[in-house]
């Protein structure tokens, strides 16, 4: 299954798209962030960022798995 | 249409949906429609409140120097349903509370509209002021849910940046 990854305000305008699906399995969500900031150039560093897998927050260094759904969750600003 | 207590009935202040504990949600935190929020000032009634606070995030017309002419609001709901169950919950527990309420509105609001509405009730008013404070700043500061500024001048921008009115104010 593929992963999919989703994006959020800010960095679903620097992504182009709400979501992607990638047909590899990074080895951990830092890996992917690192991936895909290379591709879309979020402006957002992984330390002012939380990641959430499967609507749970997680560690960078969780390890992802086929059919994984992974939030890149950017500072937020609800309210 | 009548509330349930531990000792029996109060007829004409409830209706069937009202627990006795408050600690089953009124309904979903995350909507896309306008906040009702007098169903959500309901929902909090009790025999053994005496207080009710509610705060109100309402969208205004300039940021930082700026005119904005309306707000558009994005949330990860899912996520954002989960925190704010756990922060409910804590509210519950930790402050003298008998029932939390609240919404937050995602999609295009304008100037006045309300964006999120938080609603504590407690036998008492410090409680119920505390937990309301309590609860609307761990909403700003933690939940997954953003807001895109529209500017008078037409340009639009993401928030990203830390909640200037979290900030204390030197005295």
């Amino acid at each position: 299954m593929p992963l999919t990854v989703r994006y959020f305000a800010r960095m679903a305008e620097s992504a182009g798209c709400a979501s992607e699906t990638l047909a590899h399995v990074p080895v951990d969500a830092a890996a992917l962030f690192a991936e895909r900031d290379r591709v879309h150039g979020f402006g957002f560093s992984s330390t002012s960022l939380r990641v959430a897998i499967n609507d749970r927050m997680a560690q960078w260094t969780t390890p992802l798995q086929d059919g994984d759904e992974i939030c890149l969750i950017p500072p937020v600003s609800g309210g | 249409m009548n509330l349930r207590t531990p000792t029996g009935t109060l007829p004409g202040t409830g209706d069937s949906e009202r627990t006795d504990t408050g600690i089953v949600p009124a309904g979903p935190f995350i909507v896309a429609k306008s906040i009702e929020s007098a169903v959500l000032r309901h929902a909090l009634g009790r025999a053994d409140a005496g207080a009710v606070v509610v705060f109100e995030g309402v969208v205004r017309d300039h940021h930082a120097g700026r005119g904005v002419v309306r707000l558009d609001y994005e949330a990860h709901a899912a996520l954002a349903e989960t925190q704010w169950e756990e922060l409910r919950l804590q509210a519950l527990l930790a402050f003298d509370v008998v029932a939390v309420s609240g919404q937050h509105r995602i999609g295009s609001l304008g100037i006045g509209e309300c964006a999120v509405w938080i609603g504590v009730s407690a036998p008492h008013r410090v409680a119920a002021f505390r937990a309301c404070e309590w609860l609307i700043g761990e909403v700003k500061r933690d939940l997954p849910i953003w807001k895109r500024e529209h500017y008078a001048e037409g340009q639009a921008e993401w928030r990203h940046e830390p909640d200037p009115g979290a900030v204390p104010k030197p005295v």
